[in-house]
């Protein structure tokens, strides 16, 4: 993955999201993503970022009326599981800073 | 006309299947949307290259694809399906009030007469209409009007809305079914409704015939003939002469009549199919046999469908969606099962064979005649 665009200090980061693979097909992307994001840096705003980018993912990470995580995806960053955390709690540095990926991962649940 | 495409959902993604009048040989495309749960794949009366898929699963919620080559390429469409105004609450199986939440499209209903103009019957039940192809949809929201509407408790599969039926003749005059609150039926579009279950009777209620609280599975009506209307309700198969107003119950000789599916021959009106299930606590068909019953005299006499049918150790359901008519003629009726099989009878129901037999279980089976 290349570094980040730009720097935490331009106030912008280049965040990196890996995403199941039923959400890059949705979005028709492969492999992992990165998406600009105004600071603060939060799973609110990356997320905001990721779906203004992806339209498509809209309603499939977050509830589309209470913005609530979906009960079954999880999110992980830097070996933390930030599923969780207050959805305006800063990502961790090395996310931030474009070496770690913020991992959105499906729940495991059979069927 | 040329062929057929039948459009089947599935619990692990959507199938294409087609062929030429014969119905004989078969090209499968699929699996679609692999992977996830497809309640219902329509195609638009106006344009058949048009279709419609409700794509959802536990994990990422609802999707909407739209297809305007047949199937060949796909497009996501909206997702955003909001109550109007406070959605209230309705019963749940404990008796408690739990709020209405949007969960998924059970079934899309494309209009006769617009490709853009598609209805969308979703859980927690309600109505919602796109007139832009899909893209925004707003909810009927005169259905919620209804004063017994906190009183509304989910069926086994949810509180859904699956079943709308708009006539030929006037299609500002549409019914809707829902499990398990009932038949409901408007004269204006869609903007109020009453509810339309006068005769039918539910022993699960206690006040077994009731106004609403009927779970009615699904409904069929011939667009030549769209005063009579068919039910298969949990149990009794019925039918009404006066468009929903008030029901009879038809089930005569059937060997159990509850089930789910249930559908009218093309080019007969008074010519019915159900496949009987043995009861609500057993879903599968009775003593292993897979039937189809077939009426010829609108119900009361029944007669099974047996022929390229597994008649022994077969224990498949078939769901309320997973019946559908071609209008070739002879006319093709198709079947799918829990099981993965999607039958075909290209001869209004007395020979059969499998077209695929080991699809992920199937949820809705739509035809198109194509031109």
């Amino acid at each position: 993955m290349s570094a980040a665009l730009h720097g935490p200090e331009d106030g912008v980061a280049a965040v990196r999201v890996a995403m199941p693979q039923q959400l890059r097909t949705l979005a028709r992307i492969s492999g992992e993503v990165v998406v600009e994001v105004a600071a603060p840096v939060t799973l609110r705003t990356t997320l905001d970022a990721l779906e203004a980018a992806h339209p498509t993912l809209t309603g499939t990470i977050r509830d589309r009326h209470t913005g609530q995580r979906r009960a079954m995806v999880r999110l992980y960053a830097d070996g933390e599981d930030l599923s969780n955390v207050p959805p305006d709690t800063p990502l961790p540095e090395p996310v931030v800073a474009g070496r770690e990926p913020l991992r959105l991962v499906g729940a495991i649940a059979g069927g | 006309m040329s062929g057929v495409r039948v459009l089947v959902g599935t619990r692990k993604g959507a199938f294409l299947l087609s062929a030429d009048g014969h119905r004989e040989d078969w090209d499968v495309q699929g699996p679609l949307f692999g992977g996830w749960e497809i309640y219902h794949v329509n195609g638009s009366p106006a344009d058949p290259d048009r279709l419609y898929a409700s794509q959802s699963d536990g994990w990422f919620g609802q999707v909407l694809q739209r297809s305007d080559d047949g199937g060949a390429t796909w497009e996501t469409v909206g997702n955003e399906f909001t109550y109007v105004g406070d959605a209230g609450s309705h019963q749940h199986y404990d008796g408690s009030a739990v709020p209405w939440k949007f969960n998924r499209v059970w079934h899309l209903a494309p209009a006769a007469d617009d490709p853009d103009t598609v209805y969308a019957g979703v859980e927690d039940a309600a109505l919602f209409r796109s007139t832009d192809g899909g893209q925004s949809w707003q909810e009927l929201a005169g259905l919620r009007d209804h004063g017994s509407v906190p009183g509304w408790m989910p069926g086994a599969g949810g509180l859904c809305l699956h079943t709308i039926l708009a006539r030929p003749d006037d299609p500002a005059r549409m019914l809707v079914a829902i499990s398990a609150a009932g038949v409901f039926a408007s004269d204006d579009g869609g903007d109020s409704w009453e509810p339309a279950n006068k005769g039918l009777h539910s022993g699960f209620m206690p006040e077994p015939e009731a106004e609403v609280g009927h779970c009615v599975h699904k409904l069929a009506m011939h667009p030549s003939q769209p005063d009579v209307v068919f039910m298969q309700k949990h149990w009794d198969v019925m039918r009404s002469d006066d468009g929903g107003r008030s029901w009879r119950e038809i089930s005569g000789n059937l060997p159990t009549d509850f089930g789910f599916a249930i559908g009218v021959h093309a080019h007969e009106p008074e010519t019915v199919y159900v496949v009987p299930i043995t009861s609500d606590e057993q879903h599968y068909p009775p003593d292993g046999a897979l039937r189809v019953y077939r009426s010829r005299t609108g119900g009361d006499e029944w007669e099974p469908l047996t022929d390229g049918l597994p008649q022994e150790h077969c224990y498949v359901n078939v769901l309320r969606d997973a019946m559908a008519i071609d209008e070739m003629d002879p006319c093709g009726v198709y079947v799918g099962t829990t099981g993965g099989q999607v039958y075909v009878s290209p001869d209004g129901g007395d020979h059969w064979s499998p077209i695929v037999r080991d699809l992920p279980a199937v949820l809705s089976v739509e035809v198109q005649t194509l031109p």
